[in-house]
Parts: structure tokens; C-alpha cells; sequence
């Protein structure tokens, strides 16, 4: 060995010596989605600080992300079919697939242990095994009328279970994942047109599907699937004008506090406050354009909420109690999502047209950070690991 | 040189919105349109709007799709966003293979 390559691999060595990370936690991290450059930054939460970029991931619009139990891997499901294993920890990804042509997201089974993509080409779900990405059940999606169909609103469920929507069926699915490669399906057909996204709320109880082309939500208690779906909050999306919708409102877990839940409407510039037991509507409380995420705080005191084109620019902030809105704010162009710390003391905004995420004080208002970040759109939280439905 | 020729003349043909203004389409179609049709515009929940799953439709139907909206589907009018000329660039745009944002 040349002297050269010897001091190269002295060198190597230091590198990698220094590189080794000193023991951390997770739980204070975050991922959060660079659509434009198919890359991911994962943050630290407690510094403020962008730890690294990871590179690599595809085609990222619409992308999100579930969390492995121990909150050390991220799984990024892209829209182009990726799938992709982060390591938090070692900053680098651990494993990656392209299991599909055109994607939605996905969801982690409650033991950890299976991952669920929800596919539009080919319209189904896949499960894979979440240790090493490889293929354990193929559900396609074909709806009554025998035709795939494009799948939305894929959760994980208590009892072993996933739930999704069939988007051009309208039929929603709850799969039994006890014997992971035999999944026992449970149809349930003629809940309503174009369910577009689904959500669960925090206690797993119910799973709320938005429909596009009717009225209200299809909604499905799991604690008694024979009573079927049933159709809920009708009366909101019959009143009133409908507005043009660019782009679609996203149901997720976060809105649901305990005993209320906050829904945007599709095509209302209002949001919807609903009992979460009952889903019976509480009030309406109109807002600055077509709401696209309606985040609780977690102590379900504040709901944070974003806006499509051309008002995403503004977030407003819904105070539950009084039901009104105590606070507008303009933080930039492109506000395309928002986290909560896991307590509620600072919520992240990504701006997607300014290059940079800021975190708020949710007390004050006040900006108390940013970070850069280009064209960032999801924020993810490794909370998320422990919260039913996300 | 044939090329350059051809190039020259689907510009000829095609209205200009003007550099600065192409420059936001660009990005209101990848980023905005991107959020339905896929900012690789290969479709979501709208459908794909490359060259290959465009070509054999007539541009007048796209341009008119873009400015009214598909009623009854979630595709929404761009009319208040977006002039008749500048459809009518997106649509050639689209048939050719839409540039990326600058
Ligand atoms: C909220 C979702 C949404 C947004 C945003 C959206 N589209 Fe669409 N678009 C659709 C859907 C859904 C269809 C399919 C409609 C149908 O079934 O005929 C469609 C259809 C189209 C078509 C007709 C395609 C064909 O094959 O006939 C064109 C062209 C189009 N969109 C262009 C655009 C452009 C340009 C923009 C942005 C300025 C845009 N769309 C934004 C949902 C959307």
C-alpha cells in the first residue's frame, strides 16, 4: 500500500471517527418535505436547526410520512410510486422501493411492523414489511363495478386494521392485517361520490371520509362497523354558494380534540366545528378562502388552519372556546403546512414560495424562528409514531 | 438547423405572455396545477397533462378545460387567474413538454 492511500485511509478513518454521532434521542427530530428537489431535511425541534439533507427521494409533491415505533426511520411516500426508509439517526436513507406508477400516502400498522401505500396507478394499497421494504400484501382496489379505482385515506386503525377510500368507486375498505399476507377485507360499498381524503380520529374510533362529489362526510364507526357508513355534517355543504376549490382540503387526524373535531369544507369558505361522538354540528365559522389543513394544538384549544390558491399566503387561528377567530396572520407566499410541538408551545409553517419554514409562538403570535429550506411543503413530527392515524 | 427552424415556428404561432409573466405560469402550473395533476404533471387526482397523454386531444378542449373547469369534477375554472392567450401558451406548452420552474 503507497504511503498515499495509507494516509487516505488514516484520514477515512478520523472522518468516519468524527462522524460518528454522539448519542441522541429522537424525539425531539422532525422530517420535513422539499417537493421541488426530491430531498427531505430532517430538523431538531428543541435547537431550531436543520440537522441534514437527505437527498434522493423522487418525485416529493404531495408527499408525507409516517414514523417507525421507536422514532428512528421516517418512511416518505412520494408521488411517483417511492418509497422510502429514512434513518434519522445515521442521516442517510436506510432502504428504498418504487413500488408503484403514482402515489398518495400511507400509513404504519399499530405494532410497526407493516407498511401500507395508497396507490392511484395501479388504484390499490400495498403492504410491505417495515424492516426491510419488502412485499407482503397486494390489495387492488376494484370497486363494485369491478373497475380499479384510485385509493385515498389510507389510516391504520385499532385492532390490526387499515381503512381507506376507493376515490372513483366510492367505497370505503377496512383491511384485517392478523395474518399480514391473507388481509381480510371489509367492503363497504355506495358510501357517497368521490370520497378525496379520509381521516381517524385521535381515540380510533371513527373514520370520516370528505366526499367531493356529494354532500357531507361518509362516516364509519369501527367500534360498530355492521351499523355501515353513515352519512354526517350534510346540511354544511348544502347551504350557501359553492366556490371554485384549488386545491383539495386534506382531513387528518390533527383536527379531531377529544370531543371536537374541525373540518374544512370543500368548496365553503368556512370550517366546520362538529362533536366528535355524535358528529352533529356545532357551529360554522367562516374563514379567509378554501381551508386546506385544520390543525388542533394538542391541547385542543386553538385550531391553526392554511388556505388553497390564491389565499395561501394567510393562516388564520380558530380559538375553539369562543369559536371565533382571534388571529390572522400573513407569514409569507405558499403556506403549505403546519406543525405543532408535541406540547404545543411552537408551531412550524412551511412557506413554500419563500424558501423557508418559520416557527411561531402560538401564545403571541409572534415569529420566534425560521429556517431555510427550499420549496418545503409537508412537516412531520416524529410524535407522530405514537399517534393513532398518522 | 431543421431543428431551430421548427422551434421558430411553434414560437411564431404561439402567443407571448412576456418573459416575466411566463416565468409565473410556469411556476402556477407546477406548483398550483401540480397539487392535482403531480408537479411532474403525471397526474394525481387529476390526469396526467404530458405530451403522450395529451397528444390526441384537441388543444381548443384543454384551453377550454383550463379556463372553465370540468363542472362536476373537481378541475376548477382558471378564467380569474389565467387570459385566453395565456391557456392557450399552457396548452402548447403542455403538448410540448412543459419547462421546468427557472
Ligand atoms: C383541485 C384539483 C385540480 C387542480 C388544482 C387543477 N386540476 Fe386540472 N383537472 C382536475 C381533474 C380532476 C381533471 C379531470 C376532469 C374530468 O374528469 O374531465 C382535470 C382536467 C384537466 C385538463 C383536461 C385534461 C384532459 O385530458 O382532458 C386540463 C388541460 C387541466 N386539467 C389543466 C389544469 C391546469 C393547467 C391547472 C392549473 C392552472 C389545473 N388543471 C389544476 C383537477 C385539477
Amino acid at each position: 500500500m503507497s504511503v498515499r492511500l495509507a494516509g487516505l485511509f488514516l484520514a477515512l478513518a478520523i472522518l468516519s471517527g468524527c462522524a460518528t454521532p454522539t448519542l441522541r434521542g429522537t424525539g425531539d427530530l422532525g422530517v420535513v418535505i422539499e417537493r421541488a428537489t426530491g430531498s427531505v431535511r430532517i430538523v431538531d425541534t428543541t435547537h431550531h436547526a436543520s440537522l441534514a439533507r437527505v437527498g434522493g427521494l423522487g418525485d416529493l409533491s404531495h408527499a408525507s410520512i409516517c414514523y417507525s415505533r421507536d422514532e428512528r426511520y421516517a418512511y416518505v411516500f412520494g408521488r411517483d410510486g417511492g418509497l422510502t426508509k429514512v434513518d434519522l439517526l445515521r442521516r442517510r436513507i436506510d432502504r428504498r422501493i418504487v413500488q408503484a406508477g403514482n402515489s398518495i400516502g400511507g400509513a404504519i400498522s399499530p405494532d410497526g411492523k407493516l407498511v401500507a401505500v395508497a396507490n392511484y396507478e395501479p388504484g390499490g394499497v400495498k403492504v410491505f414489511d417495515a424492516n426491510d421494504l419488502s412485499p407482503v400484501a397486494d390489495i387492488p382496489a376494484a370497486g363494485a363495478d369491478g373497475k380499479r379505482s384510485k385509493v385515498v385515506g389510507l389510516v391504520d386503525a385499532p385492532g390490526h386494521k387499515f381503512v381507506f377510500s376507493l376515490y372513483d368507486a366510492g367505497e370505503i375498505w377496512v383491511a384485517d392485517m392478523h395474518d399480514p399476507r391473507h388481509p381480510v377485507l371489509h367492503k363497504f360499498a355506495g358510501i357517497g361520490k368521490e370520497p378525496y381524503d379520509g381521516m381517524i380520529t385521535s381515540d380510533g374510533r371513527f373514520y370520516a371520509a370528505g366526499l367531493f362529489g356529494e354532500d357531507g362526510v361518509a362516516l364509519l364507526d369501527l367500534w360498530n362497523p355492521d351499523a355501515g357508513v353513515k352519512r354526517a355534517l350534510v346540511e354544511f355543504g348544502r347551504h350557501g354558494e359553492k366556490f371554485p376549490v384549488y386545491k383539495m382540503p386534506h382531513l387528518e387526524g390533527w383536527a379531531a380534540t377529544g370531543d371536537r373535531v374541525v373540518l374544512p369544507a370543500a368548496g365553503k369558505h368556512e370550517v366546520i366545528i362538529a362533536d366528535q361522538q355524535t358528529w352533529k354540528e356545532i357551529a360554522r365559522v367562516p374563514v379567509a378562502g378554501q381551508a386546506v389543513f385544520a390543525i388542533a394544538r394538542p391541547d385542543g384549544r386553538q385550531v391553526w388552519i392554511n388556505f388553497a390558491f390564491p389565499d395561501n399566503d394567510t393562516v388564520q387561528v380558530l380559538d375553539l372556546p369562543t369559536r371565533r377567530i382571534v388571529q390572522t396572520l400573513k407569514p409569507g407566499k405558499g403556506v403549505l403546512h403546519l406543525e405543532f410541538a408535541p406540547r404545543g408551545e411552537e408551531v412550524w409553517l412551511s412557506l413554500r414560495d419563500e424558501n423557508r419554514i418559520d416557527i411561531y409562538d402560538p401564545d403571541t403570535f409572534a415569529r420566534t424562528g425560521s429556517l431555510p429550506a427550499e420549496s418545503p411543503s409537508g412537516i412531520f413530527f416524529t410524535v407522530r409514531a405514537h399517534r393513532i392515524g398518522l | 438547423m431543421m431543428l431551430s427552424t421548427a422551434a421558430t415556428a411553434a414560437l411564431a404561432e404561439s402567443p407571448h405572455p412576456g418573459r416575466e409573466r411566463e416565468t409565473q405560469l410556469i411556476r402556477l402550473v407546477r406548483q398550483d396545477c401540480g397539487s392535482c395533476h403531480g408537479m411532474r404533471l403525471t397526474g394525481g387526482l387529476g390526469p396526467a397533462l404530458t405530451p403522450a397523454a395529451l397528444q390526441d386531444k384537441p388543444a381548443d378542449a384543454l384551453v377550454q378545460a383550463i379556463l372553465q373547469g370540468r363542472p362536476g369534477t373537481p378541475m376548477p375554472p382558471w378564467k380569474n387567474f389565467i387570459s385566453g392567450p395565456e391557456a392557450v401558451w399552457i396548452v402548447d406548452g403542455l403538448k410540448k413538454g412543459f419547462p421546468d420552474v427557472r
